[in-house]
């Protein structure tokens, strides 16, 4: 049954049209909050979605139970808020753009319960500024949703209430790092803060605070409406659940589908996606959004888990790939990358102010045949100096994956440029 | 041209009013800075020096502590733009599928260089990063719109009244 095997996207039509309100309850929307509210403790609620084993699909897999569960909870007085991480920016990926645009409901249907698991009063979207038709959709569905009771005072004719506002960001990579966002919504710059404390015990204005991503969230209702054992059940690999993956750059077909996780990457890219573009071949790919370390043709067999991607040297991250073809430099692949890193580097730590920019001036001068072999290794020393532990959050870390991995399987091309200029 | 030379009066009372509105949903006036001076430049395209110390004065904050958040954001004009602000996608898959082109072609079209205004004040072209509809690539934004599969002729379409 489609419905089912796509919990996700089963409301997701190709016209972009949205799912209203009487769409989403017609194919069982609303249930799972019923579930909770009518049945669930906040406790049972978390266990619920550890037990089906949920990960964050922000990119870096955290437990969402287990997240939910660090909340304290102990006196019901004390405020505490419910984060949706919606500033979709990691070049390569479009997945929550297309759940927010095209099935608002589910997200908030997912926000209530997360938000009633963690006793959160209010919960705020964190919405990419420059997503104006996900604006308009989001706040047509939460007037919707409260005039049928599903949000603001006593929901359900419960004792919980809640209130979500959508905030609209401004523009800035380093808005999606989870404590730069807390500091983006308080109306700062949006630079990280140091960790511990960690939002769930002091977030967004000293209080506990859970940040989640969208399609995080969005699995949600379906967990608790379908139950543990079905979300189990829809996997293929090692982690749970489904979840979307995308393909863009030189194949038949860029997209986005909703698949089993551990589907393996060739299925991804031969199957959904189409193949290579008729003249073109795989060189490699960034298998989750341009933060994660090139993989190759001989690793297509890797099954999209967090812990295979692992072990076949890169990440998971958002499961959007991007394709490499032999027909696109990946030197200046890595240079448009880094280009990006460097200008979205919040600035806060010296690091990655100084580090980002100087693999940018090394890899020009690399590639206007100014570049010396030498090169090479700071580079490759400053893949380590920017690597994990030596910066305040992971921009500077997931900046340099790809760099490091093109110096390991497309040093060729480095030296090319470098005996060009000799010659 | 558009507010650079215009005297300013102060924030008009719709600004205030909606900037008042938001207050409701944050904990403290900081908070709403971000809202404040997108509301601002809403209403008059780019956020000019005293329009940020009249919303500092609003918000309680010194005028550098706002002069920080304003230039921290990629889509807080502190300079004018045109009426329509153009963002083309420079970010990997983009840049892979000819998005610096569309780049080029659109400055061609205004002669101008990227950030500058047209001569008639009605558009800027400014990069942008991934807009999150990379299997559309090359992708821009025209205003409030996404525009998907850019070739030249989207971009002449685009000023074709």
């Amino acid at each position: 049954m489609e419905i089912m095997d796509k919990p996700l996207t089963k409301n997701i039509r190709p016209d972009r049209a949205f799912a209203t309100l009487a769409d989403y309850e017609s194919t069982g929307g609303y249930q799972g909050l019923r579930k909770a509210i009518a049945e669930l403790q906040p406790k049972d609620v978390q266990q619920w979605v550890k037990d089906a084993g949920l990960r964050g699909r922000g990119g870096a897999g955290f437990g969402t139970g287990l997240k939910w569960s660090l909340v304290p909870l102990d006196n019901l007085s004390q405020t505490r808020y419910l984060v949706v991480n919606a500033d979709e920016m990691e070049p390569g990926t479009f997945k929550d753009r297309m759940l927010l645009e095209q099935d608002p409901h589910q997200l908030i249907e997912g926000m209530v319960i997360a938000a009633y698991a963690i006793q959160a009063q209010r919960a705020y979207i964190f919405l990419r500024g420059e997503y104006h038709l996900a604006k308009l959709r989001l706040e047509q569905a939460l007037l919707e949703a409260k005039s049928k009771g599903y949000l603001g005072e006593h929901i359900l004719n419960s004792e919980f209430s809640l209130e979500i506002v959508l905030h609209t960001g401004a523009g800035r990579y380093i808005c999606g790092e989870e404590t730069a966002l807390l500091n983006a919504l308080e109306g700062k710059r949006a630079t990280p803060r140091a960790k511990p404390p960690f939002p769930l015990v002091s977030g967004l204005w000293g209080k506990p605070t859970v940040v989640n991503n969208v399609e995080t969230l969005c699995n949600v209702p379906h967990i608790l409406h379908y139950g543990v054992e079905w979300y189990q059940g829809l996997a293929r690999g090692v982690d749970k659940g489904t979840k979307l993956f995308a393909a863009s750059g030189r194949v038949k077909h860029p997209g986005l589908w909703e698949l089993p996780m551990g589907t393996p990457i060739r299925e991804i890219i031969e199957q959904h996606a189409g193949g290579m573009r008729d003249g073109y071949t795989l060189r490699g790919f960034l298998p989750g959004g341009a933060s994660t370390d090139f993989l190759l043709p001989e690793h297509l067999d890797t099954a999209m888990d967090y812990e295979a991607v692992a072990k076949a040297g890169s990440r998971m991250g958002t499961g959007a790939i991007i394709v490499l073809d032999d027909q696109t430099c990946p030197v200046k692949m890595v240079l448009n990358l880094e280009q990006f890193f460097a200008q979205e580097s919040c600035g806060w730590c010296t690091p990655c102010r100084d580090g980002l920019p100087w693999t940018v001036t090394l890899l020009k001068d690399i590639i206007a045949g100014k570049g010396c072999i030498e090169d090479l290794d700071t580079l490759a020393g400053l893949t380590r100096m920017l690597g994990p532990g030596n910066t305040f959050c992971a921009l500077a870390p997931g900046a340099v994956e790809p760099l490091q991995s093109a110096l390991k399987y497309f040093r060729a091309d480095f030296e090319r440029y470098i005996a060009m200029e000799r010659a | 041209m558009n507010g650079q030379t215009e005297k300013f009066e102060g924030l008009s009372l719709t600004e205030i009013r909606e900037i008042n509105a938001e207050m409701s949903h944050y904990e403290n006036k900081t908070a709403v800075s971000i809202e404040a001076l997108k509301i601002v430049q809403k209403h008059r395209c780019w956020v000019s020096d005293p329009c940020l110390i009249a919303v500092a004065e609003l918000l309680e904050l010194s005028p550098a502590q706002l002069e920080g958040v304003a230039t921290f954001y990629n889509l807080i004009y502190r300079q004018p733009v045109g009426k329509t602000v153009i963002h083309y996608c420079n970010s990997v898959t983009c840049w892979m599928l000819g998005g610096e082109q569309v780049g080029e072609s659109l400055c061609r079209h205004l002669n101008v260089e990227l950030g500058e205004m047209s001569a008639d004040g009605e558009y800027t072209v400014l990069p942008i990063v991934c807009l999150g509809a990379c299997d559309h690539a090359p992708v821009a934004m025209v205003g409030d719109k996404l525009l998907f599969d850019v070739t030249e002729d989207a971009v002449n379409k685009i000023f074709k009244r």
